[in-house]
């Protein structure tokens, strides 16, 4: 949860920012709760409601933000040994991986914290669906996130875990192929489906050793 | 059914599958070896791609804008051995003074 402390702010403002979106858009307090508490992924929460506030369609909206959530298939399968007891209780405590929860307990890999998963989880839970709650009622009294800067401050969190991470040849090998292959794929496919195709650029790292 | 319900039900049916399919699935069985190498490069694989998404990505379109500072006071602050709450507060604040100078 410590770990999670300098986030947590910047999740609450997200969260109340994304409130305020939906509100301009008609949808009001309680549905665009009930999904920052359900659906529990920013990106995903952003894109549907864009969609719909651009009269792009229900299905529309519904396709663009599970696309974007896509990468939570492969990012839950590298922590599903975090987590313990009946499928229900698995099913539950499941919900609290976001990308910062899943990086922040060391992503997956050998040294993944399942305190760190599920701690850091929930405290960014409780941040997000609190600030969406804010932000539907409080409108546009507060402002837009990217005055704050918090997009570049999402993109420099995950510069330095994913520095962390770059221990070896075959790390660094799979970094490079994700990031050539999410930027050669931007422009091609839809949102989400570039980072769920980086997902590709594991084997990277795995084949240079078997080799 | 309004359509802001049915999509906040649609996609909050779908994020929990997507996300528990996993931990449901696989739950507490020991991988293969391989599996879990192949796990274990998945983190710098997926990170890169955020960082790539997150910094340059607007829509289908790859642009330079504020964020890439965010990212280079972020990559300094790592550099000078900040703790992670340094970095990311060096993020917020270059994205945004970038953003209000231009």
């Amino acid at each position: 949860m410590r770990v999670a402390a300098p986030l947590l702010p910047a999740v609450a403002v997200f969260g109340a920012s994304f409130g305020v979106l939906a509100r301009g858009v008609g949808i009001g307090f309680l549905p665009a709760t009930v999904m920052s508490a359900t659906t529990f992924a920013g990106s995903s929460q952003v894109a549907a409601v864009s969609v719909l506030g651009a009269g792009g369609g229900v299905v529309s909206a519904i396709v663009a933000a599970l696309l974007l959530n896509a990468r939570y298939g492969p990012i839950g399968i590298s922590v599903a040994r975090a987590f313990h007891g009946n499928p229900l209780r698995r099913l539950v405590e499941s919900q609290l991986v976001v990308d910062e929860s899943w990086a922040l307990s060391g992503a997956g890999g050998p040294s993944l914290d399942r305190g760190v998963l599920v701690g850091a989880g929930a405290a960014l839970w409780v941040c997000w669906t609190g600030g969406t709650a804010v932000g539907a009622l409080a409108g546009g009294a507060i402002g837009d996130p990217g005055t704050f800067g918090l997009d570049g401050a999402f993109a420099a969190l995950f510069l330095a875990l994913l520095l962390g991470q770059l221990r070896g040849r075959r790390a660094v090998a799979a970094a490079v192929a994700g990031a050539a292959i999410a930027a050669a794929l931007t422009p091609v496919l839809r949102p989400g489906l570039p980072i769920v195709a980086a997902t590709v650029a594991a084997l990277v790292g795995v084949r240079r050793r078997a080799g | 059914m309004s359509d802001a319900w049915l999509a906040v039900l649609a996609v909050g049916a779908g994020t929990v599958a997507i996300k528990g399919i996993g931990p449901v699935a696989v739950g507490t069985r020991r991988l293969p070896r391989r599996v879990l190498d192949l796990l274990a490069m998945l983190a710098p694989a997926l990170l890169a791609a955020l960082v790539v998404v997150e910094t340059f990505a607007a829509g289908r379109s790859l642009v330079v804008d504020a964020r890439l500072a965010g990212v280079a006071a972020g990559a300094l602050a790592v550099a000078l051995r900040a703790p992670l709450w340094a970095v990311v507060l060096a993020g917020a604040v270059a994205t945004a003074l970038v953003r209000l100078a231009f």
